[in-house]
């Protein structure tokens, strides 16, 4: 039944990251940039979650891993979507590139 | 007395340092601490030297430096040679100091002047106490600055600027040689000291080829100090100096330094054969060749100049016949009516303020004391009967017959002809002949620049009978303590050399004095031989077009190679941290994405040298 392999899972998770990181790369928009980072997240959980069904030692722990990761990330999305909230009162913007008071 | 010559330099060199701490206040009275200063110097070389005629030679040396196990010493020696040079050095030192209060009055730089003569004669007075060749080289670089300096001493005039800087680096391409082979000489003999060395040359320590190769080395830095071909041309130009420095520095004292050093080295030229042809083949082309330029010159100081140039051939002459006493003789007879001459000259050009002689003439009345006074001069040094330059000059006609040199004699008695001349033409247009010059009021020289001549013509007539064939040879029999060889010299030598100087002087008066000759008598009949003669041999044009334009394409070479090559690799650098700097000021420009995008890039280079290393790095 297990006819799909690992490296599929693997490539899968390798292009959800990419585009993850070339959006939270290149965006303006800091929603879409936090959105991106859930993308690379959720790539780090399809890896979690296959290793632990098709690794070397296959168990229950990269599930944990998982559901742990699930978790942080909605903790983090929503610190980051609070802290986009308090600087578009400051700065009247969520545009990243206008965002930029560490050159100094 | 002897234990204390070493005080003798020290005279001076107080009046130097003195009148440079407080020169400027005391104005022209610094003149007086210089006259009292070598006049101490004299009375005590002169002690020095009585002492020196009864007694033996002193030497007295300290340890200056230890290098491993070997001992370099300093000191002082006092032999026959180096008292009676001690004497001629102060004397003429002292009177040019006292003839100099009266040329260089007005001055603005009168005490530096003073200062400076100080040093000079400091530095000529610790070089003939030398008893090693160390200490001869460090005096003999001083006396070179003193010149240096002095050449100089009008620094606001082009001309003398680059007469100083021109016999400064003359001068040091000869002491390059000195130097070498002074080094030479300590490595195959262990010493400086003068006595180790003629041991080792004598002994056979020292190879044959070791002794030709040191001694035509050193030779080679006598040529560049006495002013001998191909090393001469400095020696004219550094008449750009005040009169009374090129009296004492380019006529009587440095420029026999390189005479002194070929004598004080004697026994090691005597060694070698081919050393002693060399230096009497220099000597005798450079007495020729010198007086031959000397013949058209038309400034009175420039014509002196190379008289001097080949009275100082004359010199090397003798030394390299290894007549020792001769050179020696000339050196000491030479200095007295030299100085005279430019004392006098110096006079003169006070007088009429210029040194050109067509525009001077007439003189004979207007200046009663320096006309007789010059005339002295130049019949001592024309070798006229009974002035001084007579003797020594046929000593060393004599030299060059009884060794052999046939060839080299009648070059000798051609140049005497030459310097008859030269010297009459000299002295009739100057002071014989109708005015030339537009000075109105011409008037003889103050007395405390005619008492210094004075005195110098004295001894220019009078030095000679120190060693003569008729009344007997004492400075021969002292300088070599009584080895004097007595040689006994064809009668017709003297007779020979007083025919050539009448004359050579009765040609003067024919074309100068009566001018029943014309001027231009010969050189309208042989084309070239003027202008070859006025421009020098072109000496000055060859060493231009080739050492000079040599040295310039090299210098330019390697201006280029230091502006493109070296500043360009420079710049390349300076162009990579630049670059690298402006790289990463632009990335570090507060966007978040762009730190995150380098923190990746890191990220993943880390990852691929990880992969290729396996983590061994």
């Amino acid at each position: 039944m297990s006819s799909v392999s690992l490296s599929v899972y693997l490539v899968l998770a390798l292009i959800l990251f990419c585009i993850g990181l070339y959006g939270a790369l290149t965006k303006r928009n800091t929603v879409i940039v936090l959105i991106c980072i859930e993308l690379m997240l959720n790539a780090v959980n399809i890896n979690l979650v296959a290793f632990a069904k098709y690794g070397a030692h296959p168990g229950i722990t990269g599930q944990i891993f998982a559901l742990f990761t699930i978790t942080v990330a909605a903790a983090e999305a929503a610190v980051g979507l609070a802290a986009l909230m308090a600087l578009y009162r400051n700065r009247k913007t969520v545009h990243i590139d206008e965002i930029d008071s560490l050159k100094h | 007395m002897m234990e204390i010559a070493w005080i003798v330099p020290l005279f001076p060199l107080f009046s130097f340092f003195f009148l440079l701490a407080v020169g400027k206040k005391m104005k022209e009275t610094s003149a007086y601490v210089g006259i009292l200063m070598t006049l101490l110097s004299f009375l005590l070389s002169l002690a020095v030297l009585f002492d020196r005629l009864g007694g033996s030679t002193y030497k007295a040396e300290h340890v200056w430096l230890t290098i491993g196990s070997v001992k370099l010493t300093a000191g002082f020696a006092v032999t026959a040679l180096n008292a009676w040079m001690l004497v001629v050095v102060s004397l003429v030192s002292f009177l040019v100091h006292i003839y100099s209060k009266g040329y260089m009055h007005g001055d603005e730089r009168f005490s530096v002047f003073y200062a400076y003569l100080g040093l000079f004669t400091f530095a000529m007075l610790g070089l003939v106490l030398s008893p090693n060749l160390l200490q001869t080289y460090v005096f003999w670089e001083l006396v070179g600055l003193g010149s240096f300096l002095l050449i100089g001493f009008y620094f606001y005039k082009e001309e003398a600027k680059a007469a100083a800087k021109k016999a400064f680096i003359m001068t040091r391409i000869g002491d390059v040689g000195f130097f070498i082979g002074m080094i030479l000489l300590f490595w195959q003999v262990g010493s400086f000291a003068y006595d180790d060395i003629f041991r080792a040359a004598e002994d056979g320590t020292l190879s044959q080829t070791m002794v030709t190769l040191t001694a035509i080395l050193i030779f080679i830095g006598a040529v560049g100090k006495s002013g001998q071909f191909p090393l001469h041309t400095w020696l004219p130009d550094a008449m750009e100096g005040p009169t009374p420095v090129s009296a004492l520095i380019h006529a009587a004292t440095m420029v026999a330094a390189g005479v002194y050093l070929v004598a004080a080295l004697f026994p090691l030229y005597e060694a070698s054969e081919t050393a002693m042809l060399t230096v009497a083949v220099v000597g005798g082309f450079t007495a020729l060749f010198a007086a031959t330029i000397g013949l058209v010159q038309t400034d009175i100081k420039r014509v002196l100049a190379y008289s001097t140039v080949s009275q100082l051939g004359y010199m090397m002459l003798a030394l390299g016949s290894g007549s020792y006493v001769a050179g020696i003789f000339h050196l000491t007879t030479h200095a007295f009516f030299k100085a005279l001459l430019f004392l006098a000259a110096g006079s003169v050009i006070h007088a009429v303020h210029t040194q050109d002689i067509e525009k001077m003439g007439g003189l004979w009345r207007k200046m009663p004391l320096t006309g007789p006074l010059f005339l002295i001069g130049t019949l001592a040094i024309s070798g006229v009967p009974l002035f001084s330059g007579f003797f020594s000059k046929d000593e060393i006609l004599v030299a060059a017959w009884t060794h052999g040199h046939v060839a080299l004699f009648w070059i000798a008695v051609v140049t005497a002809f030459f310097t008859a001349f030269y010297m009459f033409r000299l002295f009739f247009l100057v002071f014989g002949g109708e005015k030339r010059h537009d000075e109105k009021d011409v008037h003889e020289a103050p007395a405390v620049m005619t008492l210094p001549m004075i005195v110098l013509a004295v001894l220019a007539v009078a030095a000679g009978y120190v060693h003569t064939p008729w009344f007997g040879t004492f400075l021969g029999d002292w300088l070599t303590d009584g080895a004097y060889a007595h040689e006994t010299a064809p009668g017709w030598i003297m007779a020979v050399a007083t025919a050539v100087s009448l004359l050579g002087i009765f040609l003067a008066w024919l074309m100068y004095g009566k001018r029943s000759l014309a001027r231009d008598w010969l050189s309208s009949r042989v084309p070239y031989t003027y202008s070859l003669l006025w421009n020098k041999y072109y000496i000055d044009e060859l060493y231009m077009r080739t050492v000079g334009y040599a040295a310039t394409a090299i210098s330019l070479l390697l201006s280029y190679i230091d502006r493109f090559v070296v500043e360009g690799i420079a710049r390349l650098i300076a162009a990579t941290v630049h670059t690298s700097a402006s790289l990463g000021s632009r990335m570090q420009n507060g966007q978040v994405q762009m730190y995150g995008a380098v923190t990746f890039v890191g990220l993943a280079l880390l990852v691929v040298i990880l992969a290729f290393t396996g983590g061994y790095l």
